[in-house]
């Protein structure tokens, strides 16, 4: 692991030198789209530098970025599951750890740059490729397995509570529309056409749950949000 | 060595929905119980409104011993094993399941308890589907109906009655058995959306009316209203207005001191003397083994853990497991058919992402036998069910209907026009029980105490698959009547570990096909009662759960009221 976190990070470094070079060539959506700066990163707790630039590549196609409508970037959904890696999703570490580098090695041999460098139609192109299981020599883990649980987790990145790390400043709720966690609702929030102010409010921030939050070690594995009861 | 603790008139394995009812009629008859219950308590703090936590991680504040012995499946026994759960669609807690539960409290229908008898009357002995093991039960509607009754009470059930002692209510469900009297609080609130849908079954001539929840539409037994806050579904209520056993029947039974809880209590065995009476169980709690005894003992865990339990107890006298002589623990198995839906999706805003699963409105004119089945080809039939709760995670996970692929930036576009235009119904369906579905122990996998957990072979035949496509497809009528633009089925899930499991331990007078007799005691161990829907026949079109519960009280008034006979 160490041996490839050191290849991830010469790579990366070449790889920055070949983008300052070429501008405009890299498939940076919220650059691509005009956005203003980036976030400042957030320190990484689980995965190595190369990974995690992967794996923002990854989510930024995912839910990509616009203008007007931000997307799994600015929501920090890579963030959100770079800290889930080190507790909730801890069993999930070595699907990623194989994933990410299987991709690269995928992207390098059919495009010629690791993934975060190609452009964005060549990286769709992957993942839709990825989604089809239908990429020869990937795996395990499997194609689709990786890339289904990819995208589960950076859906529960962007839209999840911002308690755990993602949907940064609310990007995922308002981007639906989510109207917010309230602790009661009037009849008149129920209306047909009605719509609740909206409210930035994590679960954590009122006073009766934000004593008890939810301790990350003892998460258990996700699951697909059955039938209910 | 195990520690013995001193004798108690009644151990219930189990504080969950039935256990935690059943201990009310037992302390309240002067009888000194013990509820040994796996999980903990649980405070209005735990229960915050975290979708990431609650319904994708499930809710692990409590001890979930549940986690640790997940049932395996496969559909047949020749077949192999489905993909293993991550979570067990239960929870361990004091309360259990009716902590997180929907809370949907309905009564069955009279034809339930008479499937059998009345699809001869109607349409002949050919019928009742080859393979089908199901029986009437031993008793009707009218029979339980007192038990219904107290439940409602003691738990504080809303609702809308449809027929009181035969005057037909047409705000209620007019297919309902006779009910001696209205519900104790009128039924949860409307919402644009739910009203909007009953119009629409209006319209096709169908009767819509709210379901009963066991949520307080006002306040109840000093306990808060519902706020309808949208995450009641696998999270627990943070003002106490669901009538989870942990708030009502338990703390109630507490009171007379009569009731003593102990948490974090994993039961490993229920122990018989040489006369074949039960003597106590065995439980580990903190590493050390204790034998609690009891002059009766009542299992109200879960189905596959009560069936896994008594298969667990062998003794002298019970080679194949507990009560097993005449070999039918663990048969009759069956689950509920909810999974198949339909998706719909509008043209306009729906605002349907607050309220609650038991805020809604049905339609019961496609259950039972409420329609003639003389030209189809299947009997029984399903409760269709919309609500309002929605939340974000879920939403964005939506079907996008064939009109957007599922990540990119149209599906961005899709869903940000339509996280709140879509809905999804909730279709409960007639299941039978079939001679080879079945629960038994698994050969290989075990839990950390090294017990095989129970393992589930079972899939749903032709009568359910007719079924799920005739109700999906009155569902489609109802979604396009309200105005929907697009419609979709969704599959026939596997019959796999679901908060929906029944039979395994049925009841019936006839000892050659049932576990426990009318009275939910076992016909072999006559001091050894069993709880839950594991000793239900039929399923109905509806939740288990007040069913159950009706039926808990039920076994523990006989008990009090026979204590000598049952305990001499």
């Amino acid at each position: 692991m160490a041996d490839l976190s050191r290849r991830d990070l010469l790579k990366r470094a070449s790889a920055a030198g070949a983008l300052a070079a070429v501008p405009g060539a890299t498939a940076s959506s919220a650059e691509a789209a005009g956005q203003a700066a980036e976030p400042a990163p957030d320190p990484l707790e689980t995965l190595s530098p190369g990974e995690a630039e992967t794996l923002e590549a990854i989510v930024s196609r995912l839910i990509p970025s616009q203008p007007d409508a931000p997307g799994a970037r600015e929501a920090r959904a890579a963030h959100y599951i770079d800290r889930a890696l080190g507790g909730a999703l801890a069993q999930f570490r070595e699907i990623y750890l194989f994933g990410l580098t299987n991709l690269n090695t995928v992207a390098n041999a059919r495009k010629g740059a690791r993934f975060s460098q190609l452009s964005g139609t060549d990286q769709d192109e992957l993942l839709a490729a990825l989604e089809r299981n239908d990429v020869p020599g990937f795996g395990p883990p499997s194609a689709a397995t990786f890339f289904n649980l990819v995208l589960a987790h950076t859906l529960q990145g962007t839209f999840g509570d911002p308690f755990y790390g993602g949907n940064r400043n609310f990007a995922g709720w308002d981007l639906l529309r989510y109207p917010g966690v309230r602790l009661a609702v009037t009849p008149d929030e129920q209306r047909l056409d009605q719509r609740p102010r909206q409210l930035h409010m994590s679960a954590y921030d009122y006073a009766m749950f934000k004593a008890r939050p939810p301790a990350r070690a003892s998460m258990r594995p996700p699951h697909k949000d059955g039938h209910g009861d | 060595m195990a520690t013995e603790l001193p004798r108690t008139d009644v151990v219930v394995v189990g504080l969950g929905a039935a256990g935690g009812v059943a201990v009310l009629p037992l302390v309240n008859a002067g009888l000194e119980v013990v509820g040994l219950e796996a999980g903990t308590w649980l405070a209005p703090a735990d229960f915050a409104p975290d979708e990431l936590r609650n319904n994708y991680r499930g809710w692990p504040q409590a001890v979930q011993k549940a986690n640790r012995e997940i049932p395996t499946h496969r559909p047949t026994a020749s077949a192999p094993p489905s993909p293993r759960l991550a979570i067990h669609p239960m929870m361990n807690a004091v309360g259990g399941t009716t902590l997180h539960y929907w809370a949907q409290s309905w009564r069955l229908n009279p034809w339930d308890f008479k499937v059998v008898s009345e699809t001869r009357r109607r349409y002949g002995a050919s019928r009742i589907p080859r393979g089908s093991t199901v029986e009437d039960w031993p008793f009707g509607l009218e029979e339980l109906e007192p038990f219904y009754d107290k439940v409602e009470v003691e738990l504080g059930v809303s609702g809308q009655a449809g027929n009181i002692r035969g005057a037909i209510d047409r705000r209620g469900n007019i297919f309902e058995g006779a009910r001696a009297r209205a519900y104790p609080m009128p039924p949860l609130r409307g919402t644009g959306f739910t009203n909007m849908m009953a119009g629409a079954a209006r319209s096709l001539g169908w009767h819509a009316f709210p379901g009963p929840a066991a949520i307080n539409s006002g306040r109840y037994q000093n306990r808060s209203a519902c706020v309808y806050h949208g995450y009641c579904a696998r999270g627990g209520c943070h003002v106490s207005a669901k009538g989870s056993t942990a708030v009502t029947t338990i703390p109630k039974a507490q009171r007379t001191k009569r009731l003593n809880v102990v948490t974090e209590a994993h039961v490993i065995k229920v122990d018989v003397d040489r006369n074949g009476r039960a003597t106590g169980v065995r439980y580990v709690k903190d590493r050390t083994e204790y034998i609690q005894p009891a002059s009766v003992v009542l299992l109200a865990s879960y189905v596959y853990e009560n069936v896994r339990l008594l298969l667990l107890s062998t003794a002298p006298g019970f080679p194949r497991g507990l009560s097993n002589n005449h070999g039918q623990v663990g048969r009759h198995y069956f689950s509920h058919n909810q999974v198949s839906t339909v998706n719909a999706l509008f043209p306009r805003d729906l605002n349907a992402w607050y309220g609650l699963p038991a805020q809604g409105v049905a339609v019961d004119n496609w259950a039972d036998d409420n329609f003639d089945h003389a030209g189809l080809d299947f009997i029984g039939g399903g409760n269709l069910w919309v609500y309002s709760d929605r939340r974000p995670i879920a939403a964005a996970s939506m079907s996008t209907f064939g009109r957007a692929p599922r990540w990119g930036a149209q599906w961005k576009a899709f869903v940000t026009e339509n996280a709140d235009r879509a809905n999804t119904a909730y279709l409960q369906k007639t299941t039978l029980p079939y001679e080879d579905n079945y629960l038994d122990l698994d050969p290989s996998v075990k839990d950390p105490l090294g017990y095989p957990v129970c393992r589930i072979t079972a899939e749903y035949k032709d009568n359910e698959r007719k079924v799920a496509d005739f109700v999906q497809d009155k569902m489609i009528d109802w979604y396009r009547a309200a105005g929907a633009i697009a419609t979709e089925k969704t599959p026939l899930g596997t019959m796999g570990p679901t908060t929906h499991a029944y039979g395994g331990t049925r009841m019936g007078d006839n000892a050659d096909t049932n576990v426990v007799n009318r009275w939910g005691m076992s016909h072999e161990v006559p001091n050894l009662g069993i709880l839950g829907a594991s000793v239900m026949g039929t399923s109905g079109s509806r939740n288990p759960t007040l069913t159950a519960q009706a039926l808990a009280w039920r076994t523990a008034d006989y008990l009090t009221r026979n204590w000598q006979t049952i305990t001499a």
